[in-house]
């Protein structure tokens, strides 16, 4: 995605962010408003929609079974995929998925992996046999910046709201019962990004930034305020001090954010 | 498949291959092993047997990717089918396709791309066979091709992981210890710029722990350094040689 903002504007949000200030108004460490929705798909087994300013992503999930992998007999199967789709930006192209949005998915499933947000044990039916599988489906649906956080939040918002089949297992087959039970949720992981501009961070940069900072750095912090997945992104660098400085602020910031979640 | 052990460090303190935490596996390092290249870098890290190659400066292919005011820089991270356990297809998976924009990342600012404007650089890493921390093993020895390739440079891009295994922080998982540890760190880092240019995680750490993981990690990256730069030198000793003969 190359670079469509000129250098005056440049200039004008580097200088402004040297005194501490943002072009929309944010100071350096704010988020922009954060709205969520959950269940709004009634087709998929759960759904969330996220707006970051404008930034909107919508996360539906399925919950199918299948085979498990062959060195995790015992585990369900987690899988997450993005779609930068078209209508979202004048950047996004129909076609196979780019490195971008791989990187996104790959951002996205690590956060929920890494914490063990979703109990994948409780997701075994017979053991190297049938298991569940979840497919969360991350959908861009406008790109205005930080599409990594927002769609990170709408994917543990989808599977908050994600129930599966209720199921028992009679004379070792796999009945379907009536009704459902909610997903078995380990952990609420919220991804943090951290955009560097003049030597200086900023949290949630939105397009204009995005498309002029040097590097970036996503964290995902789990409820226990630990880190569990970490990406630098964007062809710049970070002073080992920026990195220290950027776990604390996504500490701070994960915390603030996951209010918004029910548990 | 192999078993997977329940401990990772011994009453000793020693890992499964008998290092210490903050031990690196041995490095050989070779630069200009591949004639047809401009430039091009061999690495072994424990079991680890890599191949970096770069081409370029040379015109973009197709044209309309080049840009007006700098050199774009291209990476391209696979794996051959024989290099781990159970045969991998040849074709590019998800994880190679990041490994390749990571990468890419973490050389890009090493170099002075600005001096090349219109022209397109190719670098080519094959790993030859996988034995845990291949994108760190990757950095250097691209890095390597490229200062090979006699393109200017800010400094050397060397990366080395850390994780945590067990209990402890240790240096340079291997591959067991990347699949059956708590955590992995990869960091790439330019020594002289103190610049972390690739940082990823996965696993879980406190901030205390990750802050440690990255110190060790980039105390692994110096020593690397050291024989990078050996490693060039050496080359270079050898022309000279030849020249004088």
């Amino acid at each position: 995605m190359s670079s469509l903002v000129t250098r005056v504007r440049q200039k004008q949000i580097g200088q402004l962010i040297d005194t501490g200030k943002r072009l929309d108004g944010r100071g350096l460490y704010d988020y922009r408003e954060i709205k969520l929705e959950q269940g709004l798909i009634e087709k998929a087994e759960g759904s969330a929609r996220v707006l970051l300013g404008k930034t909107e992503v919508l996360v539906g999930t399925k919950v199918e079974t299948g085979q498990p992998f062959p060195d995790t007999p015992n585990e369900g199967v987690q899988t997450v995929n993005a779609e930068l789709v078209p209508l979202a930006s004048p950047t996004f192209e129909p076609g196979p998925p780019d490195e971008n949005s791989i990187e996104l998915a790959r951002i996205v499933d690590r956060g929920i992996r890494e914490s063990k947000a979703i109990d994948v044990e409780k997701l075994c039916i017979e053991p190297g046999k049938n298991v569940f599988v979840v497919f969360v489906d991350v959908w861009v649906l406008n790109h205005d910046g930080n599409l990594i956080d927002a769609s990170a939040l709408a994917a543990v918002a989808a599977l908050l709201n994600t129930k599966m089949p209720n199921y028992e297992i009679k004379d070792g087959e796999v009945k379907i019962k009536q009704g459902y039970i909610p997903l078995p949720l380990k952990s609420r992981p919220i991804t943090v990004t951290l955009g560097k501009i003049n030597d200086k961070l900023i949290v949630d940069p939105w397009l204009e930034e995005e498309q002029i900072m040097d590097a970036r750095i996503s964290l995902a912090i789990n409820d226990e305020g630990n880190i569990c997945a970490m990406q630098k992104g964007g062809a710049g660098y970070f002073t080992p001090q920026q990195i220290v400085e950027a776990t604390k602020i996504a500490q701070e910031k994960a915390a603030e954010i996951r209010k918004k979640l029910d548990w | 498949m192999n078993e997977k052990p329940e401990k990772l460090i011994d009453k000793k303190g020693l890992r499964l291959d008998g290092r210490k935490a903050d031990e690196l596996r041995p490095i050989k390092i070779e630069v200009g092993v591949l004639s047809n290249a401009d430039g091009s870098a061999y690495i072994e890290q424990g079991k680890n047997k890599i191949l970096a190659a770069v081409y370029g400066p040379r015109e973009m292919h197709p044209k309309h990717l080049s840009l007006p005011d700098r050199m774009v820089l291209r990476c391209r991270y696979h794996m051959a089918p024989f290099s781990v356990q159970e045969r991998k297809s040849p074709a590019p998976s998800r994880r190679e396709v990041e490994l390749s924009k990571v990468i890419r990342e973490s050389l890009e600012p090493s170099v002075f791309l600005e001096y090349y404007p219109r022209t397109g650089i190719d670098v080519f890493v094959e790993v030859l066979q996988a034995d845990g921390g291949t994108r760190c093993a990757s950095i250097t020895a691209a890095s390597l091709a490229i200062a090979d390739a006699g393109i200017p440079m800010r400094d050397l891009v060397v990366a080395c992981a850390a994780g945590k295994v067990d209990d402890t922080v240790v240096l340079d998982l291997m591959d067991t210890e990347d699949k059956v540890g708590v955590a992995d760190v990869p960091v790439a880092y330019m020594p002289n710029l103190n610049a972390v240019t690739l940082l990823q995680m996965d696993g879980i750490l406190t901030p205390d722990e990750f802050e440690n993981a990255v110190n060790l990690a980039m105390e692994g990256c110096k020593k690397i350094y050291a024989l990078q730069k050996e490693a060039l030198k050496t080359k270079y000793m050898n022309v000279k040689e030849e020249v004088e003969e």
